[in-house]
Parts: structure tokens; C-alpha cells; sequence
């Protein structure tokens, strides 16, 4: 529990964010885990609540959400699910990139629906060959007079399976480009994954161009821009959104196993008693607290939109996804057997912490780029002295 | 002009650790460019001189070097006074 930062405002929203997922996620999520599969009933509760629309503004139908109210929702619906926050994250991240980088006409063909979550929307740029190095996507956008033909295949698209609309990141000239494809257009063949190690209902997909036709009107900032401006748009916000669903999940770890060490009695006293148990609480409140304060600073800095909220997003990533995983694991050697087996959620956080440390940029990308947060920082430093 | 001119350049040589700038020096031909460094620079222009820039100024020309964006932000700025 920690509500350092929060305005009254935050809190109570916060409040009504918890109630939401404590009522309508939590109690189904095993469910959604083991069917692998985020029911269209949730989906429609979420776009009842606005949470589709959390960051769009108002004149968009959204809700305007300023970036610490939304850390604050993506903790809460992280604590209660990750794969219902991962829904979340990817279609505001196409949300956003379409405010930010659309068209005038983009947005008023878009962002209206997507707040409603009349469809929901899937960030397409991971590939069969391409992971970390989002440059050498391999699909490719032939320009025509009126329109780019796309050829290649994407992999790993988290909620690709319910996706209407498609944020597709290819090579046109050789040059990284946007496009937004509708999920109907002639040519793109969309098949389900799964089996996956956790973040198992997020229902992921491969897409398949295959001569799929898109006018130009759907290409999104320009010829060369993808990347650099559209793509890195969305990814930063999704590192946000991502860190802030870590401190949930390490939130929603420790919270069980003070529960279970507080209810179960080995050697005649209550787990809790244990000094190697109460270490590792210790050590998760540690943790969830300073993941959490991490997120806050990096939400502060993007919504005053300053640069280095791009780099404090690197390491409240980094380090809630660390913080989750370590969290998720002990909680279940706590929880013991119970914890491996499906009578308890532990094992599901563990898992789904796991994949954390790979999305939105691995852990080993988040180590190479944060170095260079130092050296920025001693560089701006030195050039301020210089200008005093 | 000046001023903005200072403030790019202080920015720049902590984006990618050099002082040694020229006023036209361009960043993407010495290769410093990166998709980070892309969106840093845009969320900088952004905010040291609250403008928005937007799909309509996604040219390299306008973020090559000091005296580009510099001008961009002269340019934006008088079309937001008009507006």
C-alpha cells in the first residue's frame, strides 16, 4: 500500500480502478489463463468503464487520463491480470501513436472507435526473424499510385487474435514506414498462437501480407518515419504502461503470500514467523515500493512530455519487471507446493512476470540503453556548466 | 534566435556526447541518429519551446542540424502566433 504522490483525485480514482478489477478481472482470471482467452463480455465492460479510451482526450470520447492515473489504472488491472492489462497496453499504444502521428482524418476515423472499443487496436512489428532490432523488419510495403501492397509475416502480436485494426511496421524503400490495416483487408491471413509460458489469454497471433493491399491514406506519419517517430511513439508508452503492470503483479504477490504466511502454521507458528520467510517479504515491500516510485517519476516526466521520461521509462521497466519476477518467485516458494499447482494464482504471476523481462524490450536491451542514460546525463550536465 | 540556437546545442551535445558542434553540422549524416535519439529530440523541440510538432514536420531537413530545427521552431512559433 502506498499512496505517496497521489492527488485526491488519483486516489479515488485509483479506487474505483481497483474495485473494478477486483470484481470484474481477479476473480476470472485463472479462467482467462487457462482458456487463453480474454472474454468479449470483459472487453466490453472495459470499453464501458472507458478504459479503452483512458488517454485519448476527451474530444476523442476518451478519458483524458493524465500519465500517473493511467500508471495507476495499468498497476491495478496488472495486479488483478496480466493478460487484461496487456489489452490494454497495446491499444493504447496504437491509440496513441495515432493522436500523436495520424492524420487529421486518421483521427477522427479512429480514435472515436477505439475509445469506444467498438474495435480494439494491436501493435504488428515483432517478426519471425526480428525481435529487439525493430530496423530490420523484413515486411515490405511496395508503393503503388494509390496505394502500398505489403508482403511478410509478424509474430508474437499480443491480442492480434481480437484486433480490428493493425499497426504495422514495414520497409518501404528500404526505409522503416507505418501503415494502419484493417483487420478485413484482402490479403492479410491472421492465425492463433498458443501454448505460450504466460501471459497466456493475450491471445496472440501471427499475421500473414500476402499481397495485401492498403490506399495510401492508411500510411501513418511518413515514408521512412515508422520507426523513429510512430513505433517509438507507441513502445514508449508501452514500456510505461508495461513497468506500471509489473508493480501489480509484484503488488498482487506479495499480497498473497502475506495472506498464505499469515494463515498456514509449520513447526507449531504461523509461516510469518519464520525469519527466512519474513525476509523475503521484506525484501518484495522493498521492491514493490521502490518499482512503484520509479513508475511514478517516469509518469511525471512523460506527462510533462521532457525527454528524459524516454530513459526514466528504461528503468522503471527494467526494474519493476525484475522487481515482478522476483517478487512472483517468492511468493511461490512461500506458497510451497500450493504454489505450483493452479489451486492458487502465485504460479500464474510467475509466469506471466517472466515474459515481462522480455516485452517492450528485453532486460539486456534495457541494461545496453540505460548506460547511456548516464553518460546523456553527465553530457547535458557538462553543457549546462559550460552555458552558466 | 540566439538563444534557441544555445539551448539546441546543449541539448544535442548531451544527446549524443559531443561538443564539438557546428550550427550545420548535420546530426543524421554523422550518423548519430538513432529511433531513441529520434523521439528524444522530437519530445525536446516539444517542450523547450512548447510547439507540437506533428506528421506534417516529419522531414529529415527539419531535424538535420542546430540551425534546421531552430528555424523549425521559429517557424512553428509564427504560425501559432497567426493561428
Amino acid at each position: 500500500m502506498s499512496i505517496i504522490n497521489l492527488t485526491p483525485q488519483q486516489r479515488s480514482s485509483q479506487a474505483a480502478f481497483r474495485r473494478f478489477a477486483s470484481e470484474k478481472i481477479a476473480p476470472h482470471a485463472c479462467r482467462f489463463d487457462s482458456e487463453e482467452r480474454v472474454p468479449l463480455e470483459l472487453v466490453r465492460d472495459l470499453a464501458a468503464q472507458g478504459y479503452l479510451g483512458s488517454l485519448l482526450k476527451g474530444e476523442w470520447g476518451g478519458l483524458g487520463l493524465d500519465m500517473m492515473t493511467y500508471g495507476v489504472l495499468t498497476e491495478e488491472v496488472g495486479r488483478a491480470c496480466s493478460s487484461v492489462r496487456s489489452l490494454l497496453t497495446v491499444h493504447d499504444m496504437v491509440a496513441r501513436a495515432v493522436a500523436k502521428w495520424g492524420t487529421q482524418r486518421q483521427r477522427e476515423t479512429w480514435l472515436p472507435r477505439l475509445a469506444r472499443g467498438e474495435l480494439t487496436a494491436a501493435l504488428a512489428v515483432s517478426e519471425p526473424n526480428v525481435g529487439s532490432d525493430a530496423r530490420g523488419v523484413e515486411t515490405t510495403a511496395a508503393r503503388g499510385p494509390r496505394s502500398y501492397v505489403l508482403n511478410g509475416r509478424k509474430k508474437w502480436i499480443t491480442f492480434g487474435q481480437l484486433a480490428g485494426l493493425f499497426l504495422v511496421l514495414a520497409r518501404c524503400e528500404g526505409k522503416p514506414t507505418a501503415f494502419l490495416v484493417e483487420r478485413d483487408r484482402p490479403g492479410l491471413t491472421v492465425r492463433p498462437i498458443a501454448g505460450m509460458l504466460g501471459v497466456r489469454a493475450s491471445m496472440l497471433a501471427e499475421l500473414e501480407f500476402d499481397g495485401c493491399e492498403v490506399p495510401r491514406e492508411n500510411l501513418i506519419g511518413r515514408e521512412g518515419f515508422g520507426l523513429s517517430s510512430v513505433v517509438a511513439t507507441a513502445l514508449c508508452l508501452g514500456r510505461y504502461s508495461v513497468a506500471c503492470g509489473c508493480v501489480g503483479i509484484a503488488q498482487a504477490s506479495l499480497d498473497a503470500s502475506v495472506k498464505y504466511a499469515g494463515g498456514r502454521r509449520q513447526f507449531g507458528v504461523y509461516l510469518s514467523e519464520h525469519q527466512l520467510i519474513r525476509q523475503m517479504l521484506t525484501e518484495m515491500v522493498v521492491n514493490v515500493r521502490a518499482a512503484r516510485l520509479l513508475c511514478q517519476q517516469a509518469g511525471r516526466l512523460l506527462e510533462a512530455n521532457d525527454p528524459k521520461g524516454i530513459m526514466e521509462t528504461f528503468i522503471a521497466k527494467y526494474f519493476s519487471s525484475r522487481a515482478a519476477t522476483e517478487a512472483a518467485s517468492a511468493a511461490v516458494q512461500i506458497h510451497g507446493a500450493n504454489g505450483c499447482s493452479g489451486d492458487y494464482p502465485v504460479q500464474r504471476y510467475l509466469r506471466d512476470a517472466k515474459i515481462m523481462e522480455i516485452i517492450e524490450g528485453s532486460n539486456q536491451i534495457q541494461q545496453i540503453t540505460i548506460a547511456d542514460c548516464v553518460f546523456q546525463e553527465q553530457a547535458w550536465e557538462a553543457a549546462a556548466l559550460n552555458a552558466a | 534566435m540566439k538563444e534557441n540556437k544555445a539551448k539546441i546545442r546543449n541539448f544535442l551535445s548531451g544527446l549524443f556526447r559531443s561538443q564539438e558542434w557546428a550550427d550545420d553540422t548535420n546530426i543524421f549524416e554523422r550518423g548519430f541518429v538513432d529511433s531513441l535519439a529520434a523521439i528524444q529530440l522530437v519530445l525536446f523541440v516539444e517542450q523547450a519551446f512548447d510547439i507540437s510538432v506533428g506528421d506534417e514536420d516529419l522531414d529529415l531537413v527539419n531535424f538535420s542540424s542546430v540551425d534546421a530545427i531552430s528555424e523549425l521552431v521559429g517557424r512553428k512559433a509564427y504560425c501559432a502566433a497567426a493561428a
